[in-house]
């Protein structure tokens, strides 16, 4: 990119897993407690690769179970430390109680996901049954889709995480982007992001300064409290916005909140999220060239969820296809995305129709034909009011 | 080079053919170019048959799905059936073998002839210099012969990112040998 000084950064293949655990190291964090799941294992390989060469002064927790890892990360954070964590799947599963502490005690960590699918059956391969699962957790969530993003976001996260006083996700797809490859620009130096996320006071557990923290609530205060989570997320919104527009201006990369390709002008927009967006855009040049108006775009931050961005998204086309990688059992659109799509278009009386579809559940091969037919397919106005599991052998 | 090339390999599980994959994107990227490699995500386990694929572009690379129509494959074991590795290689394509047999042999063995073929006895030349099957390394060396995609030295930095110091020199070597050794037969 023209913007950037070359000088600052030295462009590396990376691995998405590898991205953040560079972006962990470049963000200098204080602790990192993590129990190795595929298809995360070498964020935190490379992480203590960092530290036993001195390049990350850091803390690294060994613990028996993500359960664990999560519950050091919440120590670590409450007595003042940089904590970061990262996990997949059953670990991120079996935090989850943990999710709700770290949120409620409101501590800036950030973890990264490498998204994957839910046991049983048994499958270590991706999708974003794990990630969607936490929506409920006032945790922040950003959803990348390429490993410069995943570095990138990592950054943003403390910055964000470190304002509004919640823990943030930065996830992505196992395997799709945790194990590809591909070009990363980094940080040439250790301290390129010192005034980018400086370090502040806040409330920490300090024997000179007894405090509490995670105590008891009665039926007279938890509401109150409760209700500051949901005011922090509130501004957690304009947080983001404002991370990722002083990321750019400082480093010359952004990315939005939601990110749109080509959507000018068409007849359909297709929606979706992490690394199948790629696939989406492939997928609409190759449309576009047969004469097929049709756009992409896919949510960056999923929690808060970006409605502003959505409501003029939903002004850009005649029609909308959502692409869910996970599914909520039981509703007739069972897409978490489109759900919460649907949710707020309700809100605000927006009636164009949106299509549901169901792709990539435990890593089915996703190809840009697939999102070829899946257009023409909406274009015919299939599939108004439930999913469609899109290529499923009944 | 065409503005975006893509690369099918095919190995046993042990051979090398995700790191190959991985390697010659890295020195793609150490070029300046874009690219990209994930292997076939299956369960690797040794002797099973794997694949793995690289894209190299001069553009942003923006798919993640698998490559169905290869410009070239690249079968580091010849035990490996034929149709896994001509599936959907186009018209044209390229593809690079290890092979001992010789020259006349091995085109009348391959049925396609809309394809340029190249064969490297990559399996003797892993002998000599690293004493032990493991191909990969030659196999990329004869690669980017036969297709520039990246420099040699590139490809020796990069065969230095993924092993250890004594080995790395002598994956370099066998790259070097293969880049000279490899034959294009038509």
């Amino acid at each position: 990119m023209e913007t950037m000084e070359k000088s600052i950064w030295k462009r590396l293949p990376l691995s998405s897993n590898y991205a953040v655990a560079y972006a962990a190291k470049d963000s200098d964090v204080d602790e990192i407690a993590a129990y190795p799941i595929t298809p995360q294992t070498t964020v935190v390989e490379k992480l203590s690769e960092f530290i036993a060469n001195g390049e990350l002064l850091a803390e690294m927790v060994h613990v028996e179970s993500e359960h664990s890892a999560m519950s050091a990360s919440i120590g670590a954070s409450a007595a003042g430390a940089r904590a970061f964590t990262a996990t997949s799947s059953q670990g991120l599963e079996l935090m989850h109680e943990l999710l709700h502490i770290a949120s409620g005690m409101r501590l800036p960590i950030v973890m990264s996901v490498s998204a994957r699918a839910l046991s049983a059956p048994l499958s270590i391969w991706g999708d974003y049954s794990d990630v969607m699962n936490t929506r409920d957790t006032s945790w922040i969530t950003i959803i990348a889709s390429s490993a410069q993003e995943v570095y990138d976001s990592i950054v943003q996260a403390y910055r964000i995480a470190e304002s509004v006083m919640l823990p943030v996700m930065v996830a992505y797809d196992g395997f799709m982007m945790s194990h590809t490859y591909e070009p990363v620009f980094v940080s040439e130096k250790s301290d390129l992001f010192r005034n980018y996320i400086p370090r502040k006071d806040r409330v920490i557990l300090d024997t000179r300064k007894p405090v509490t923290m995670g105590a008891v609530a009665n039926p007279d205060w938890y509401y109150e409290a409760k209700y500051q989570q949901v005011k922090a997320m509130e501004e957690a919104y304009g947080a983001s916005v404002e991370a990722d527009q002083a990321f750019s201006k400082l480093y010359g990369r952004n990315y939005g909140l939601v990110e749109e390709y080509n959507v000018e002008n068409s007849d359909l927009i297709i929606l979706t999220y992490g690394g199948l967006f790629g696939t989406v855009k492939q997928a609409v040049d190759e449309m576009k060239e047969n004469g097929v108006s049709v756009g992409a775009a896919r949510v960056r931050l999923f929690r808060p969820f970006p409605l502003n961005e959505l409501r003029m998204l939903l002004l850009k086309s005649k029609a909308f296809v959502v692409l869910d990688r996970s599914f909520s059992n039981g509703l007739p659109v069972s897409g978490p995305l489109a759900i919460e799509l649907k949710s707020m278009m309700n809100s605000y009386n927006i009636t164009v129709p949106v299509y549901s579809y169901i792709v990539g559940l435990g890593q089915r091969t996703v190809s840009e034909a697939d999102i070829s037919k899946i257009t023409n397919q909406a274009l015919a106005g299939k599939g108004v009011n439930e999913s469609i599991y899109w290529g499923v052998r009944e | 080079m065409q503005t975006s090339f893509e690369l099918r390999w095919h190995g046993r599980g042990g051979q090398g053919a995700v790191t190959a994959a991985i390697i010659v994107a890295e020195a793609a990227i150490f070029d300046g170019k874009n690219a990209q490699a994930f292997p076939e995500f299956g369960a690797e386990r040794r002797g099973a048959p794997v694949k793995a694929y690289t894209r190299v572009s001069e553009r942003q690379i923006f798919t993640r799905s698998p490559i169905i129509a290869p410009d070239m494959v690249v079968v580091l074991d010849t035990s490996i059936d034929k149709k896994i590795y001509f599936d959907g290689l186009k018209v044209g394509g390229t593809l690079l073998i290890n092979s001992s047999k010789d020259r006349s042999e091995l085109r009348e063995k391959i049925e396609r002839k809309d394809i340029m073929v190249a064969k490297v006895d990559a399996t003797h030349i892993a002998m000599d210099e690293l004493g032990a099957a493991i191909v990969n390394t030659a196999m990329v060396g004869a690669l980017i012969k036969v297709v520039p995609l990246a420099k040699f030295d590139s490809v020796g930095e990069a065969i230095r990112e993924n092993f250890k110091s004594k080995i790395a020199e002598s994956n370099v070597k066998a790259a070097g040998r293969a880049y000279n050794e490899v034959e294009v037969l038509s």
